[in-house]
């Protein structure tokens, strides 16, 4: 622990002048890498990294009776896992707070976007819709799992295709799948998360950045063509405040990042092929 | 009724499936690695050796090697509950003997050696995938091994002996039907440090099985021991 403070006071320190332990500004995040084809047993998955932080996502369909509160729309749930494989702090055992925000954000950044034509998923009304399952596992965290699995579910969800269904038996036959893309609308939901340390604030902190963190605001935006850009979901964490100002400055930062990083990740994920 | 006379993907009854090995894979453990029989890809990182907490837990002897077994949900066609299960328990545990059999474990005394392993993809024969990317990782890491292990799965697919086996023959029913055996061996001594088998297989043919499977970890072990030389293995390509 004391390693970790001395990396603090050092990271206040450079944060002054707006720099950081691995010359980036703070705004700036490391080089996201995205890939697929992790599991020719699901209907879509994908890779990311973020630096050497690494995330691998899966997407598996099956259907199941609606719930009675929206009997015409297709379900989702979102599972997330810090593997033990991901660094020494992590162990074996159930999901631990950490992993499950991790699930309930990325779930709400895509529920809330309307990404997902839920309508389109609706086999038949009051008795049948398609369910889509998210499982997220980190394998090496080098610091912002929260982003990399967000925009790991939005690239396996891109890249999932429909299985095949077999009429007669009311089934989805596992293992076999059909060319259909999932009902995806423009709305893409882009999840960023910023950190604040000593009083300043900062995108993507690799690890000691993250362990040095006071507080985290945890945003999802989305954009359908030239409307405004929305907020989908917002998770504040840590026991820190923030500062109206703070608050101001996050939101002129997040609209920025969205312009700079996300036409790179949605051209990134464009070019992945099954 | 059909006999078992060519397998289902081609290969020759002896031939193992297009393989990938690599090390390294996971920046922050201390050794890790992939191995892959076709369709089937394990990764696997190792932690360690650490000091065990709880200390009640520490042999004072010996250190511990703690292994986990871990098939993704969406590895498989049907999604797989995630979270530990029976069968995940059982191979993580029987993996970590086939590994501890030649760790020298008396150097760490009262620490445990963590050896996480990952399904990522699903086509049988995954313990075996898990326990040579274990193996390698374990060796990558450093941590000091008598010999290395290799690990495959042999079949009786009606009356034929072959090696590495699909889900395809796994589920093979004409004739004598299936069995699977799945064997990890040490790369020298050829000793058997893990053993488990399904089915049914005439006594006087087992011994066919083992000679299988020495066969068959010798050509598994020029591939670790490549890709711990660092080439990235991948006959896919």
């Amino acid at each position: 622990m004391k390693l970790t403070n001395i990396n603090r006071q050092k990271i206040i320190d450079l944060l002054k002048d707006d720099k950081r332990l691995d010359n980036r500004k703070p705004f700036e995040y490391r080089d996201i890498e995205i890939d697929t084809n992790i599991s020719i047993n699901a209907e879509g998955t994908a890779r990311v990294k973020i630096g050497k932080t690494e995330v691998i996502v899966g997407v598996k369909m099956d259907t199941q009776e609606p719930y009675p509160d929206h009997e015409d729309e297709g379900t989702m749930i979102t599972g997330m896992e810090f593997s033990p494989m991901s660094g020494d702090r992590y162990e074996n055992g159930p999901p631990q707070m950490d992993s499950i925000e991790v699930a309930r954000v990325v779930d709400r950044g895509i529920r809330e976007s309307r990404f997902v034509d839920w309508k389109k998923l609706c086999i038949k009304e009051g008795e049948k819709v398609w369910s889509i399952m998210i499982d997220i596992y980190c394998i090496n965290d080098e610091g912002n799992v929260m982003d990399a699995s967000a925009i790991g579910a939005v690239a396996a969800l891109k890249m999932a295709r429909f299985p095949k269904y077999d009429k007669e038996n009311e089934s989805v036959v596992h293992g076999e799948f059909t060319d259909t893309p999932l009902p995806l609308t423009e709305h893409i939901p882009f999840t960023m998360t910023f950190h604040k340390i000593g009083n300043k604030l900062l995108l993507d902190p690799n690890r000691n950045e993250e362990d040095s963190s006071e507080a985290k605001l945890t945003l999802s935006v989305s954009q359908a063509g030239k409307k405004d850009k929305m907020i989908n979901s917002m998770q504040k964490g840590g026991i820190i405040p923030i500062t109206s100002d703070e608050m101001e400055k996050i939101i002129t930062e997040a609209e920025k990042a969205y312009d700079k990083v996300f036409p790179d990740i949605e051209k990134k994920i464009g070019k992945l092929k099954r | 009724m059909t006999s078992y006379a060519k397998r289902i993907d081609k290969r020759k009854f002896d031939e193992l499936r297009p393989i990938k090995a690599e090390v390294g894979i996971i920046p922050n453990a201390d050794g890790s690695a992939l191995f892959a029989f076709g369709e089937t890809v394990a990764i696997a990182a190792v932690y360690g050796p650490k000091p065990l907490h709880p200390a009640h837990m520490q042999n004072p002897e010996r250190g511990i090697v703690r292994c986990n077994y871990n098939m993704l949900p969406f590895s498989v066609t049907e999604r797989a509950k995630p979270g530990p299960s029976r069968r995940s328990k059982e191979i993580g545990m029987v993996s970590g003997n086939a590994l501890a059999s030649v760790i020298d474990l008396e150097r760490f005394p009262g620490t445990v050696i963590d050896v996480e392993i990952m399904i990522l993809q699903a086509n049988a024969s995954t313990r075996c995938a898990g326990i040579n990317a274990a193996a390698m990782a374990l060796a990558q890491a450093g941590v000091v091994m008598k010999e290395l292990v290799s690990s495959v799965s042999i079949g009786k697919i009606d009356d034929k002996i072959v090696a590495d086996v699909t889900k395809a023959e796994e589920d093979w029913e004409d004739g004598e039907g299936a069995t699977d055996i799945a064997f990890t061996m040490t790369s020298v001594t050829k000793e058997i440090t893990h053993l488990q088998l399904d089915g049914r297989i005439q006594t006087h043919r087992f011994k066919e099985a083992v000679e299988a499977a020495r066969q068959a970890c010798e050509k598994i072990h020029q591939y670790q021991i490549r890709a711990l030389k660092g080439e990235k293995i991948d006959e896919n390509k």
